[in-house]
């Protein structure tokens, strides 16, 4: 259908940043020759529109008045080359993709008056210089746009908008399973994208057989989202044969029995909502849930990360009946941004623009949420490459009376928010399938791409409905759509659903494909028939569709409808228990690894600055800086810090009630690297450093509740089930000790990428996430050093531990003597040093992890833009500890280095009552750190060294090093 | 002296409303919520109040540009409206989005008194958002509720507030005959261009206007996320140096000058 075009540019003499950043990805992308790049804007406006309408519109609406100029053309009407351009090349979504975009220039047009036609937008770049237009195509689709989302057209424009879409088959589609073999079975779930096993598709089949009929198409799609196992969990709930005995399920044997054997008192709901509840003050409690979205994050990772964010901010708003979310986090794992590109296996995305387009996604979601990110981390490993990681947390706060929820019968089914499209659909079961080289193409109906805005409509339309009470229970619609959602809150009671009046993006959708598509941005209600009316004019205030699309009902039987036509009407019962349970076999045994003979640490200065510029450690300010940290002013300890505003603080401190002092400290611990060792260092050691970043901020090691995160590689390989038991274990250990209750938790379990020489598996990896609870957030700390003249105190015991270490990195080794915790020793670190807090015996506090004690104390000077002198020969070590490079690299746990001033050194050892600490140095003014031992000076680093080299690696706009002194 | 009362404006995308009430709150006002389709249906209800605040956020996601959807919204029912609320004495302040819809509007800088899109707040020269906390000097301005010669630090937080106006000649004008009421300052204390004091680019350093009449204010950084002591960024060591908090943060100054005017006058 030709449209209307409007072309909106930059002013000749005006700055033009998009085209200035896109010359640079470009350049970046290798593409050589171009003098430079002007954006363009494109909007489509359908042709019902005159041509006085469209130039009113563009003059008052898409064109700057002061920046801008822009050209009108006619329908049908070619693309004149831009003045002087060598090529242009123009981004334009794909059909289908949602554009938010259109629906503002749609809305606009209606408040001006004008009919609110169809409309479209586009991006143009119009390139100067000497470029060969097919080399600018290949690297525009890299650069500039992702062509699993948006087709780049070179030296051409779109020329108008999709047309109607084909009538839906709104057939009903009898799937036979009768007389299928265990192979033809098989082949039906991989050719129908359902992810299911044999055993599964045999008991599906069992228990049609028993009901006399076939399955509906629906009805499997249902069965096979309910039982994917991004949904059921069926590993982590199975039973696992290990070390000569079964485990039967897993997750309640091990990480649930850790919260049940503790049972703290201020846990007010776990491991049955959408995130784990525990109490804040009186009247209110917090939750937390963290989630991963790493699949559609390696596909897409602009949408997938912004989704995944979306995602995770429905579930909190989704806990209970209603909470308000205040806080963001988020962890990436990538590979390493400079790998080469040989080393990129075809199907997967270049490091750097999956780190970009994730950090990006990130932003332009949880920015417009209005909802701050206040903490996280990044991680490399190689084997990131095909499985880039993308953690995303979020925090709500909601009264306690209101942290349960109860489904009553009779209750009417409510969709609010966006509309359903085809996009995500087979999201929850290709999250279940490993990655290859074709899925960039073959999944990209899996793909999503987020609305934030529609998504901050949902919000205050859900939390002003929570406020007058007007719903009896909510989900949010994730993975599966509207048969998770309303499968789960029918279950035990019985559902009836007509999908005919639910809201569409376009016409076409099949009646399943409506039933399970990952459109975001949806939640659905269970609201009570008195109160449907209030609830409807509510959400109508607020500008959020809402659509009743049922009854809940006692029938036991989930049954789907379009236009009265009955879909599926499945057994419920049989929807949530009929999975069968499945056993798996682990084993374990260390691997042959030694520690490596290196050479006695020639420079170590160099050594430092080195170990300062890995990936691991070096600032991610370039990231911290695009999240809205400040949103809601509840911000009272920020993922930033010192007297510049750079150094890395170890934990975000909130304070989520205005006027109150009452707080919130949010940390988290994650080593990938000790996986490569032994899975167990890495899982507890992941839990003693979200501890440890925690109480070095003044969190309470006693009112901290934990999650936990698994990625894994592969799950039915014995050996790498092995390895995630005995890293569960470990965790789970520890927490005991800690008495820090799981909360909530996830998992995503088949992180592989197959090519054609082999499969990448990535490291296994828990991620821990300790949130506590505080009375006064004025007894928080930062870890710059504030003061020169005190003291430096490092509690905590180093040991010959470099295995895994980021110093054995850089010298090209992995090692074998991985850091392990001492359980004893790590809850007595904890709890003195939080005394000692309390106590404000400290001026500044910085945990001990990737660097070891080196990293910390620059971290700390820089951060104070003071100098600091260590006496390793001061260090408390364990025995043949004796190399400086082992006292200052060593990644030994339950570390933490205290500012301390020195008249306070009295009450500092009063308070950490029997724990090993030493005064390991002091905070200088000169701006330098020394290291020697008994005043032998072994290294002098001046600060501008440490900065250049801690912020040089991630510093992708190239403003945050600083220029090198003259 | 009256307790004024706060229009604070809710909209699809507007993010800051809460802080924002409890800002004013907290300096003695009487806030409340109206969203946009409640304002719209009913309009003389801005006549029932002694301030207006459009807060932070993305409103409609920013789409087009930022500010621009709310301000068409806006335009036809309530832009003149809001001229002749300014000319009866009511105050106005927008932040960050705000401070775009205001501008977009044609409120800000409002040489002529008449509603016209004399400046813009347009893409930040890094082509991307950024939060960071910046230092700010308040100049001699017209605004009647933002004292001069106040070194402030805000939390700056956008990716659309490189402030330019129609000419050079008007950007000049805009500083030296007061309607720059804020600067972006370096170290120095001098209004600075350069990245990353002034975190957009906008030419001459300017991060805040207010109108002919000064009732109207607009800032880019954040007043609503700098009012309490703690949400300064280097509390602690305020709180070592002089052994207790202050009572405020740097933000809170705007609130309560903007509440003593409007009880003052009211």
């Amino acid at each position: 259908m030709q449209a209307w075009r409007v072309d909106v540019v930059v002013k000749p003499d005006q700055q033009d940043p998009m085209g200035g950043s896109a010359l640079r990805a470009l350049r970046a992308a290798g593409l050589d020759g171009i003098d430079r790049v002007r954006s363009r804007r494109g909007y489509l406006l359908a042709r019902e529109l005159d041509e006085a309408q469209v130039r009113r519109f563009a003059a008052a609406v898409l064109c700057d008045p002061v920046v801008d100029e822009c050209s009108v053309h006619a329908p049908g009407a070619t693309a004149a080359s831009p003045r002087g351009a060598a090529h242009s090349v123009a981004v334009v979504p794909r059909p289908g993709v949602t554009d938010p975009v259109a629906h503002s220039v749609q809305k606009a047009l209606g408040d001006l008056g004008l009919p609110a036609v169809a409309t479209g937008t586009y991006k143009v770049f119009d390139v100067h210089g000497r470029v060969d237009g097919a080399r600018l195509l290949q690297a525009a689709k890299k650069a500039l746009a992702n062509d699993v989302v948006q087709d780049v057209l070179l030296d051409a424009l779109p020329v108008g908008l999709p047309g109607a879409s084909p009538a839906p088959d709104l057939a009903v589609h009898a799937v036979p399973l009768a007389g299928l073999d265990p192979v033809g079975l098989e082949r039906l779930s991989k050719d129908g994208g359902l992810a299911l096993d044999g055993a599964e598709m045999a008991a599906i089949q069992r228990h049609f057989a028993g009901l006399g009929r076939a399955p509906t198409r629906m009805e499997l799609e249902t069965l096979a989202q309910t039982w994917s196992e991004h949904c059921k969990h069926k590993t982590l709930t199975g039973n696992v044969r290990w070390q000569g005995r079964t485990i039967e399920n897993l997750l309640k044997s091990t990480i649930a029995h850790v919260t049940r054997t503790l049972d703290r008192d201020f846990c007010v709901s776990v491991f049955t909502d959408n995130a784990g509840v525990i109490r804040f003050d009186d009247e209110h409690s917090v939750c937390i849930k963290v989630e991963t979205h790493n699949r559609p994050s390696a596909i897409e990772p602009f949408g997938g990360a912004g989704t995944g964010v979306g995602g995770v901010i429905r579930d909190v708003l989704g806990t209970g009946l209603g909470a308000r979310p205040i806080a963001s986090t988020d962890v990436f794992c990538f590979a390493p941004p400079d790998l080469p590109a040989t080393q990129v296996p075809q199907g997967c995305l270049p490091p750097l623009s999956v780190l970009k387009g994730v950090v990006a996604g990130v932003r332009d979601y949880g920015n417009p949420m209005g909802i701050p990110t206040v903490n996280g981390s990044v991680h490399f490993d190689e084997n990131f490459v095909g499985n880039p990681l993308v953690y995303v947390g979020n925090i709500g706060i909601l009264p306690t009376a209101r942290a349960h929820k109860q489904v009553h019968r009779g209750d009417a089914i409510v969709a609010l928010g966006g509309r359903t499209g085809r996009d995500g659909i087979h999201g929850a079961t290709f999250s279940s399938l490993e990655l290859h080289t074709e899925s960039e193409t073959l999944s990209s109906g899996a793909v999503q791409i987020g609305d934030p805005i529609t998504e901050r409509k949902v919000m205050d339309a859900v939390l002003r409905c929570a406020d007058l009470d007007l719903f009896s229970a909510i989900t949010d619609c994730g993975a599966g759509g509207f048969s998770s959602a309303i499968g789960e809150m029918a279950e035990g009671l019985g559902a009836d659903v007509d999908l005919q009046h639910a809201p569409l993006k376009y016409q076409g959708l099949a009646p399943w494909e409506i039933w399970i598509s990952e459109a975001q941005e949806r939640m659905v209600l269970a609201v009570p028939p008195a109160k449907l009316a209030q609830l409807l004019a509510v959400c109508a205030e607020e500008a959020c569709e809402a659509t009743v699309l049922g009854t809940f009902t006692d029938s036991g039987r989930l049954v789907v409808r379009h236009a009265g036509t009955v879909h599926a009407d499945l057994d419920l019962h049989f929807l949530h228990k009929g999975v069968p349970v499945q056993t798996r076999d682990a084993t374990w045994a260390p691997k042959a690894l030694a520690e490596p003979q290196l050479p006695p640490e020639r420079d170590l200065g160099q050594a430092l600055l080195a170990v300062l510029g890995d990936y691991a450690i070096c600032s991610k300010e370039w990231i911290v800086r695009q999240y809205d940290h400040e949103v809601q002013a509840g911000s009272a300890g920020k993922p930033l810090c010192g007297v510049r505003d750079d150094g890395p603080a170890d934990a975000a401190v909130l304070a989520p009630k205005l006027g109150s002092l009452r707080g919130v400290v949010l940390a988290n611990g994650l080593n990938p690297r000790y996986s490569r060792i032994d899975p167990a260092a890495m899982a507890e050691c992941a839990l003693d450093e979200a501890m440890r970043n925690l109480v070095a901020c003044g969190g309470d090691p006693d009112y901290t509740a934990i999650l936990d995160n698994y990625c894994w590689g592969s799950t039915r390989d014995p050996q790498a089930l092995g390895e995630l038991v005995r890293a569960t274990e470990a965790v789970c250990a520890l927490a005991l000790t800690y008495r820090t209750p799981f909360v909530s938790g996830k998992d995503s379990l088949h992180n592989e990428f197959r090519t054609p020489t082999g499969v990448i598996r990535i490291p296994g990896c828990i991620l821990v996430t300790a949130m506590s609870v505080i009375a006064d957030v004025r007894a928080t700390l930062t870890s710059d050093c504030k003061r020169p003249g005190s003291l430096l105190v490092l509690v905590g015991v180093t040991k010959d531990e470099l295995g895994g270490s980021v110093y054995y990195k850089t010298k090209g080794e992995l090692g074998a003597q991985v850091p392990r915790v001492d359980h004893g020793l790590g809850r007595d670190v904890l709890h003195g040093v939080h005394r000692a807090i309390a106590a404000r015996c400290v001026l500044s506090a910085h945990d001990l992890s990737e660097g070891g004690l080196g990293a910390a104390v620059a971290e700390m000077a820089l951060g104070g833009r003071l100098g600091a002198r260590i006496d390793i020969a001061a260090v408390p070590t364990a025995s043949g500890v004796q190399r400086p490079e082992q006292i200052l690299f060593s990644e030994s746990q339950s570390r933490i280095l205290l500012e301390v001033a020195p008249d306070r050194l009295a009450d500092l050892r009063a308070n950490l009552h029997q724990v090993p600490f030493a005064v390991v140095g002091e905070v200088t003014q000169a701006k330098e750190l020394v290291f020697h031992r008994d005043g032998k000076v072994l290294a002098t680093v001046p600060l501008d060294a440490v900065e250049r080299a801690w912020k040089r690696p991630l510093d992708l706009d190239g403003t945050l090093a600083p220029e090198v002194a003259r | 002296m009256t307790t004024p009362k706060v229009l604070v404006l809710r909209a699809p995308g507007i993010n800051c409303e809460r802080e924002t009430q409890h800002a004013f709150a907290r300096a003695g006002a009487a806030p409340s919520f109206v969203h946009i389709r409640q304002l719209l249906a009913a309009p003389d209800r801005l006549d029932g109040f002694a301030a207006l605040a459009v807060p932070g956020g993305f409103s409609y996601g920013d789409d087009i540009s930022s500010g621009r959807v709310l301000a068409t919204e806006m335009k036809q029912a309530l832009g003149e409206r809001i001229l002749r609320f300014v000319a009866r004495g009511g105050l106005v302040l927008g932040i960050c989005n705000g401070f775009q819809v205001l501008v977009r509007l044609g409120l800000l800088p409002c040489t002529q008194g008449r509603l016209d899109e004399e400046v813009t707040l347009t893409h930040n020269l890094s082509d991307h958002y950024e939060c960071r906390w910046v230092t700010l000097r308040t100049t001699k301005s017209r605004c009647a509720f933002l004292p001069p010669g106040l070194t402030l630090r805000w939390p700056a937080a956008h990716g659309e507030g490189r402030l330019v106006a129609r000419t050079p000649a008007l950007q000049r004008l805009l500083v030296d005959e007061g309607y720059a009421t804020a600067l972006y300052v370096d170290e120095h204390g001098q209004a600075t261009e350069r990245y990353p004091q002034n975190p957009n680019g906008a030419p001459l350093g300017i991060a805040g206007l207010t109108d002919h009449s000064g009732r109207v204010l607009g800032v880019m950084p954040h007043p609503d996320r700098s009012y309490l002591p703690t949400h300064m960024p280097d509390w602690r060591r305020t709180q070592l140096a002089r052994g207790t908090l202050p009572e405020d943060g740097d933000g809170m100054v705007v609130f309560r000058e903007m509440v003593r005017v409007a009880a003052a006058e009211g």
